[in-house]
């Protein structure tokens, strides 16, 4: 993919800030609002393959290398693991919400009904949806970005 | 009309029959059979999980294995582009 006019990247570099920052809000308020780890993830991801697209494949894997990206999905999923793995040591069972009613973080329950929440209520999962949000990020953008890049040094071949 | 046609005809009229009976039969929108379950979540997720999005609690709380596993299906599909496009890069 090359790069594309320079009408579309400037217009991409004002809105790919917002874009990320939208997909990030949407992790961070998973336990709260619709969305979660997976969606705002695939959001956030939309965002990079936004820049991959304006500014060119060649560009795009100068700037960010996807063996880094590799190791940001593993940590994602690593992370994801040693949390539901954590509920076995301090909790019941695997997969347990141990830090909800305790008095660390994200520790406090709401009120039962429909009405606002605080950011600091339900216990892993917001964790959770950090670790899925990074999985998911880095690992929809290295597929894209890799397959774009192999595609276009596999045209540069042939010429 | 051809023998072929005719069957054609037949089949697809059978078919179709099965998906309208089946719509006529379906239970009204809103309305569950069986709504235990639902009710269960509804009423304890607060309490329980500290979660106001339900599905989030359901996604990562309750059916957390399933996402495990959604997670591992992300995982390879990463692992195998990767592998597959490795070849072509160089």
């Amino acid at each position: 993919m090359t790069e594309m006019s320079k009408i579309v990247r400037t217009v991409t570099s004002i809105t790919f800030p917002l874009a990320m920052i939208y997909g990030l809000y949407v992790i961070a308020h998973g336990h709260l609002t619709p969305g979660g780890g997976f969606q705002g993830g695939a959001i956030a991801a939309s965002a990079c393959a936004m820049v991959l697209v304006a500014f060119g494949s060649k560009w795009t894997i100068e700037k960010i290398k996807e063996k880094r990206l590799s190791v940001l999905e593993s940590l994602g999923a690593i992370s994801f693991i040693a949390l539901a793995l954590l509920g076995l040591v301090f909790g019941v069972a695997f997969f347990n919400n141990f830090l909800t009613g305790s008095n660390y973080i994200f520790g406090v329950v709401p009120i039962t009904g429909s009405g606002l929440a605080d950011i600091n209520t339900a216990g892993i999962l917001p964790l959770m949806n950090f670790a899925v949000g990074l999985k998911v990020i880095a690992g929809l953008f290295v597929i894209v970005l890799v397959m774009a890049y192999a595609t276009t040094s596999l045209k540069e071949d042939k010429k | 009309m051809s023998a072929r046609t005719i069957l054609a005809v037949v089949v697809f009229t059978i078919i179709a029959m099965f998906f309208i009976f089946t719509a006529l039969f379906i239970h009204p929108f809103g309305e569950p059979d069986e709504t235990d379950m639902d009710d269960y979540i509804i009423d304890n997720t607060q309490e329980e999980t500290g979660a106001n999005n339900g599905v989030t609690a359901v996604v990562f709380d309750y059916r957390g294995f399933d996402t495990l596993g959604e997670a591992t299906v992300l995982f390879t599909a990463v692992a195998g582009v990767i592998l597959i496009f490795r070849r072509l890069k160089k």
